[in-house]
């Protein structure tokens, strides 16, 4: 493409803030057509209340999206080519077929589990910050800290080789990179299902007791091996691009505003609530899977006819002063659950226990490891293009 | 006074957690992840917390009987 990119509406930020534009439509229609551009038509629904009845019907709102819709660049795809692509991606079914495969993978998630894990997660957090600090100031909170930490705790939980990292963080970061072509994102999709294919036949002959082991001793014969390939491509890309940012910006989030940090570092016991006002007020993940409708529906009073498809902007959504008062102020003590961060309905985040459990041991570690922590002179640079809102770097001193 | 009670529909249930982290003497989780109602009457006293659990459940495979707390 020889055009510079442009960002769809339901992407654009002002540094943590979703842009003037957006904040004007929730409040006003709540619910716009518009041509993004990428080419695909679609619904945008900003209304917290209507967000949630959107992505808490999964009869209505399918997230077989391309049953109804064509995104342009598909065309050069066969149609096996493309469900290969899509086998095990529990983003891109519905129920039934979700139920299924998300049910083979929640027992991994409950609460008791992410428990289990935790003393694992804060030797992982408290080696980052040890070499962070024998490397001395300044250095870049995203390669030192925010990445490496839910990186290598994923890489654990799946069974993938940490020393890979370099080659599947690239290519994930590329998946979700709006400024390529659909072409290249589905070139970097294709070669991670490869990657992974590789490691699903390594577990499937000598299966661990990591996910990957469990996934083929306990669902081997349910599951194809283009499913596990999905599942396990998911969950890598899910596992580390969402909570690497969300420590990242809820950083910045917390330098930028002194009398909060200040508040948590003396009350560390607020760190629950801390966690979830950052996730409602960051909302990293833009919109979550866009969705068609699978019959006319009719949502702030606007009509939207069948096979139509719709973008549900989180960060518009939680900023919504129908879920709290004065929504635009970041506020710790505050902290409900009733965001939409994670989303809402079946497809509700599969690691939003695990996002949590890492989010409140490595946000307290790293204040109380450094409490000079500041930003130096450079300044942040935000990621933009990505379906993952977050920082490509983030130089900091203490 | 109405009793309070708490349904929970384990076939929709996702196994988000969600309850478990709100209100965790009502609600637990089976080894599959799905939710266990511990506390089917919880009382008044706790029925703020009981409240919000159901509100944030993502799968809305939790509902209540008898007087209805505040929401969210």
């Amino acid at each position: 493409m020889s055009e510079a990119p442009v960002l769809p509406l339901h992407m654009r930020r002002d540094g943590f803030d979703p842009v003037p534009e957006l904040s004007a439509l929730r409040e006003g229609e709540g619910v716009r057509r518009v041509t993004t551009p990428l080419g695909l038509e679609a619904w945008l629904v900003t209304r917290f209340a209507d967000v949630r009845e959107v992505l808490g019907d999964s009869e209505r709102f399918s997230n077989v999206l391309h049953r109804a819709v064509r995104v342009p660049g598909m065309e050069g795809y066969t149609e096996e080519e493309l469900a290969r692509l899509r086998a095990g991606n529990m983003l891109a079914c519905d129920p039934p077929e979700h139920t299924r495969l998300r049910r083979m993978l929640t027992p991994e998630f409950t609460v008791r589990r992410m428990r289990a894990l935790e003393p694992r997660v804060r030797r992982i957090v408290a080696d980052h910050l040890d070499a962070m600090e024998r490397g001395g100031p300044p250095a870049d909170l995203v390669s030192a800290f925010a990445l490496p930490v839910p990186s290598l705790v994923i890489c654990e939980l799946l069974g993938v080789p940490h020393t890979d990292r370099g080659d599947f963080q690239r290519r994930t970061s590329r998946m979700l990179d709006l400024s390529l072509s659909f072409q290249e994102r589905t070139q970097a999709q294709r070669e991670s299902r490869e990657y992974m294919a590789g490691l699903v036949a390594r577990a499937a002959a000598d299966p661990g007791d990591d996910l990957l082991g469990m996934l083929v001793r306990e669902h081997g014969d349910d599951l194809s091996a283009d499913e596990l390939a999905g599942i396990g491509s998911l969950l890598l890309l899910a596992g580390h691009e969402t909570t690497a940012n969300m420590l990242a910006l809820g950083t910045l989030a917390l330098l930028r505003h002194p009398v909060q940090m200040a508040l948590l570092r003396k009350e560390p016991e607020r760190i629950e609530a801390a966690v979830e006002e950052l996730l409602r007020w960051l909302s990293i993940v833009h919109s979550g899977a866009f969705k068609v409708t699978t019959t006319d529906v009719e949502i702030a009073g606007v009509r939207i006819p069948e096979g139509e498809a719709v973008v549900c902007v989180l960060p518009a959504a939680n900023r919504d002063p129908g879920l709290v008062p004065d929504p635009d102020r970041l506020d710790i003590t505050r902290g409900g659950l009733g965001h939409v961060a994670f989303g809402h309905g079946v497809h509700h985040c599969l690691g939003a226990p695990l996002a949590r459990m890492e989010l409140r041991i490595a946000f307290p570690a790293l204040l109380e490891r450094f409490p000079g922590l500041r930003e130096t002179g450079r300044a942040p640079e935000f990621r933009s293009f990505h379906i993952v809102y977050g920082l490509n770097s983030l130089e900091v001193a203490w | 006074m109405v009793t309070l009670r708490v349904r929970a529909d384990r076939d929709v249930c996702i196994g988000a957690g969600m309850c478990v982290l709100t209100a965790e003497e009502v609600f637990d989780q089976d080894d599959e992840g799905v939710v266990v109602v511990l506390m089917p009457e919880p009382g008044a006293g706790r029925a703020e917390a009981v409240g919000r659990a159901v509100a944030a459940c993502p799968s809305g495979a939790l509902s209540l009987e008898g007087d209805q707390p505040p929401v969210r």
